[in-house]
């Protein structure tokens, strides 16, 4: 059986999953082969969504092209407009004051958990159970009605900015940050009880779709997929930014490796999302929410590089600079389109069902790998 | 042995699958938590937070002064071209020419709502409205111009 | 006191009166076929928009209610959408079996209806192996669906079309089983004789443990067998997109899409009738005064309430549990359902034998 899996040989079918299926979450476009229900090989076609962001970076100032970032991984926007910032105060060596620095943690804390939120709905809808995404929603709405309160947007804030936030924190925010951490805790229960402790839940997830902790480094893995493999990668333990470094917290790893471990991970996550929050929520130091910084940009010449940890891992930015108001070249390293690479190799063999649920488990943004 | 291990099987199965009908037919019994909003009908309840982003708009004040000087910070800080300014030149009373807007213009359709532009403008001139109700039949009712005819520079306003 | 017998008594006798003998069950025979076409369209609207209701509040939403009181019409309008669409016939399907396939399904699910007693005294067709009639009409259905997935010529219907095949033939077994278990106490396959043998209390409470065994691996074998969620693998969404009905629009998908609901009701009525005594009102051993009261509910509301429970039942399953995968539902069928429901038929047998039911 295992000689056959990985070639085609003629009466294999051959699907095309995508670019348009309920499963793909976007404009993926996978090639399976099967072998009846078994695949043998699953091929994914880019593309379908590339508006060369890289690209249009080039003709956008520093202080403009952080917005078009948004539009990578929209589920992380805040953690994207982060990482740009950060690179670019970098070039600048702008010192970023202290209050600055807590509001953007917790934005981005925040935002990890919204984006985990919408993939367990979407992971369980996946496999067939529809109500855990109305569920999820419900939560993740709460997030962004104190999101769009402070920064003015839902799901594209474009609130980070070079130098620190655009604007000061919205007063009722701490209060309505606290009300969500206790309506998480109490309807925390009632997502294991959904699909955590599912008996079928758990059957389609054990055992399906497994990463070694080689294969997981060699592949480029990071974020909950390296994880799930026990592979310590987590850009706030490794490098940390920002004031990463004075919060607790822990990186959660499972060394299950399967599509259960990556689950777990996700779901532990969270709640280490809220613990950083409710560290940081009363101590929002007083103070400039945004460094001065000049009306006009200029990066001196030379090469910047800024990684930090998206809700899908490990998201790098590239800057090389020639001393003008314009990046020369941007270069973004995107955790989907490594994480998306390992999918021929981990769902080989297993059945059609169980792509759509190894699948869910990379938490694929399809924008996000083509940008 | 194996008996046991099956009918333990069986029974935890049986016991994970009615913990998640607990929780349906919880929702089933307790219609309170239905969290639907029902959009065009709650319009007047409807609260939306005041730094939300809809859309530019230049404020005009009573006497239908602005404080748009026609800097262009606006335009250059706009990423997508979506902001135009047009200028002309007063003639003051002593004869001297000043820089003022004669159109605004203001793309809609181009807009992402950033937010670069209100932060870049000198004078506070122009704002984010909450207004997000944008559809139109035509694409050209999507181009506007935010100064009013007639309106003038607030005084004492550089 | 209302009841369907009286207004079928009243129709035949003015038939009778009036016209000649061949007439008359001409006559009646045209009358019951509109009756089951009309009972189709209302059970197919109504279960449809009791399905999105259901799903709405278990999904904290409100569901359809913009149409009539509480969206009650939405259903009929959609069914008017559809019967306005071009029925799409793809250039490649095999085009006599793809347009013939929804009707099979639709008639089959026909067919079945005949032998039900909806309430006292008011049945198509009171056949002496009712049972045995229900259950070899009802896994016919299984043919319109591969040929439906067959003639489409898309391999995501062909996909859906053998997973459907694997499982009706497998649940089957079990759903056979469930039922003979219930043949077993009363004797008899005629479903007339099943639920007067109910007259002094349910088959759920009078056959112990067995009973109740039986009535879950029915109710899980049914769901199954109607590919509902959480045993939808024909049609699977997130995976085959739309199985079987793949390539089907307008009115030849709504066929489809109505049968399934009409087989849930069937099921969930034969479910009832086995276990819950059909139209029979809740008895209880010799309390007389207590039964008494129970008659003065008419008899198709007891029927129409117990089949509506169990439709809720695989509705609150649907709603609530993942998709299980291909080889998991053989593996659910072949290692745990049939086992156990052999089992059961024989403590059932032993419960009979000795009469320890009640």
């Amino acid at each position: 059986m295992i000689e056959e899996v990985g070639t085609t040989t003629e009466g294999d079918l051959v699907i095309n999953v995508g670019p348009q299926h309920p499963a793909t979450h976007g404009v993926l476009h996978l090639v399976i082969t099967l072998n009846g229900e078994t695949i043998k090989k699953v091929e994914p076609h880019l593309g379908y969504i590339h508006r060369s962001i890289e690209k249009m970076c080039e003709s956008l100032t520093y202080r403009q092209f952080i917005y078009v970032t948004s539009r990578m991984d929209y589920l992380s926007a805040h953690i994207n407009n982060h990482a740009c910032a950060l690179c670019v105060e970098k070039g600048l060596q702008v010192e970023v004051p202290q209050r600055a620095q807590y509001i953007r943690v917790i934005m981005d804390e925040l935002t990890r958990i919204a984006s985990h939120e919408l993939w367990w709905g979407a992971m369980a809808m996946d496999l067939g159970a529809f109500t855990p995404f109305f569920h999820a929603f419900r939560e993740r709405e709460t997030i962004n009605t104190i999101m769009e309160e402070t920064c003015g947007a839902r799901l594209t804030m474009n609130y980070m900015v070079p130098g620190g936030v655009m604007f000061d924190l919205h007063p009722d925010f701490q209060k309505k940050v606290k009300a969500f951490i206790q309506q998480y805790t109490s309807k925390i229960n009632e997502y294991d009880e959904l699909v955590t402790g599912n008996i079928i839940f758990q059957n389609r997830m054990k055992g399906i779709g497994y990463v070694t902790k080689e294969d997981a480094i060699s592949y480029g893995c990071t974020g909950p997929v390296a994880r799930g493999s026990g592979v310590a990668s987590d850009i706030r333990k490794i490098a940390p930014y920002d004031v990463y470094d004075k919060v607790e917290f822990d990186e959660v790893l499972e060394t299950g490796g399967d599509s259960f471990a990556r689950y777990l991970v996700r779901v532990k996550e969270m709640q280490q999302s809220i613990r950083i929050i409710e560290q940081l929520i009363d101590n929002i130091p007083e103070g400039d929410f945004q460094a001065k910084t000049k009306a006009v940009l200029k990066l001196p010449k030379g090469e910047f590089y800024q990684r930090v940890e998206t809700a899908r891992g490990e998201l790098g930015v590239y800057i090389i600079s020639e001393g003008g108001t314009t990046p020369y070249r941007i270069k973004f390293r995107s955790p989907g389109f490594s994480n998306l690479s390992i999918l021929d190799h981990m769902v080989r063999g297993h059945k059609i069902g169980d792509l759509v649920a190894a699948m869910g488990t990379l938490d694929l943004v399809i924008p996000d790998i083509d940008r | 042995m194996f008996l046991k291990e099956y009918i333990n099987d069986v029974l935890k199965a049986a016991k994970s699958l009615l913990t998640g009908m607990k929780v349906t037919g919880y929702y089933f019994t307790h219609r309170k938590e239905i969290i639907t909003e029902q959009y065009p009908d709650n319009r007047a309840t409807l609260q939306l937070a005041e730094r939300f982003r809809g859309e530019v708009v230049m404020p005009h004040d009573e006497n239908n002064q602005h404080a748009c000087t026609g800097c262009s910070a606006c335009e250059i800080a706009c990423p997508n071209g979506t902001i135009k300014i047009i200028n002309k030149f007063d003639i003051q009373p002593d004869g001297k020419k000043k820089k003022a807007i004669d159109t605004f213009v203001y793309h809609l359709e181009l807009c992402t709502m950033c937010g670069l532009c209100v932060e870049a403008c000198p004078t506070s001139a122009i704002k984010m409205a909450n207004t997000f109700e944008h559809s139109v039949f035509n694409r050209n009712q999507l181009t506007k111009r935010l100064n009013q005819p007639g309106s003038k520079i607030r005084e004492g306003v550089e | 006191m209302f009841s369907l017998e009286g207004i079928t008594k009243a129709i035949d006798t003015w038939l009778n009166a009036h016209f000649n003998s061949t007439v008359v069950l001409l006559a009646e025979c045209v009358l019951v076929g509109v009756a089951a076409i009309a009972l189709f369209a209302v059970l197919g609207l109504g279960l449809v928009w009791m399905e999105r209701k259901v799903a709405a509040v278990m999904q904290i939403r409100l569901g359809p209610n913009r149409l009539g009181p509480k969206g009650i019409f939405q259903t009929s309008a959609d069914t008017l959408k559809l019967i306005m669409k071009e029925g799409l016939t793809p250039d490649g399907a095999d085009k006599f079996l793809f347009n013939l396939a929804p009707f099979i399904v639709m008639i089959v699910a026909m067919l079945v209806l005949a032998p039900i007693s909806f309430a006292k005294n008011f049945q198509i067709w009171d056949i002496n192996i009712g049972v045995l009639y229900v259950s070899a009409v009802s896994s016919l259905s299984v043919i319109g669906i591969l040929m439906a997935g067959w003639s489409s010529n898309n391999k995501y219907s062909l996909l859906g079309a053998m997973r459907s095949g694997a499982q009706i033939v497998s649940y089957e077994l079990s759903a056979g089983l469930a039922i003979i278990s219930i043949v077993v106490l009363t004797g008899s396959l005629s479903i007339n004789d099943i639920i007067q043998s109910q007259q002094n209390g349910w088959w759920i409470f009078k056959g112990h443990i067995p009973a109740i065994i039986s009535f879950i691996i029915f109710i899980i074998a049914v769901t199954a067998e109607t590919n509902r969620a959480p045993f939808d693998l024909a049609e699977a969404e997130s995976e085959l997109t739309a199985g079987f009905h793949t390539e089907y629009s307008g009115m030849k998908f709504a066929l489809f899409f109505l049968a399934e609901y009409i087989n849930i009701f069937i099921v969930c009525s034969i479910g009832a009738t086995l276990f819950f005594g059909g139209w029979m009102p809740l008895h209880i051993g010799n309390w007389e005064a207590f039964n008494h009261i129970m008659d003065f509910i008419p008899s198709s509301i007891w029927f129409f309430g117990k089949t509506i429970f169990l439709i809720f039942l695989i509705m609150w399953f649907r709603w609530t549990f993942p998709r299980l995968r291909v080889d998991q539902l053989l593996n659910l069928e072949w290692k745990y359902l049939l086992p156990i429901s052999l089992f059961n038929l024989l403590l059932m047998t032993v419960v009979a034998i000795m009469g320890w039911h009640f």
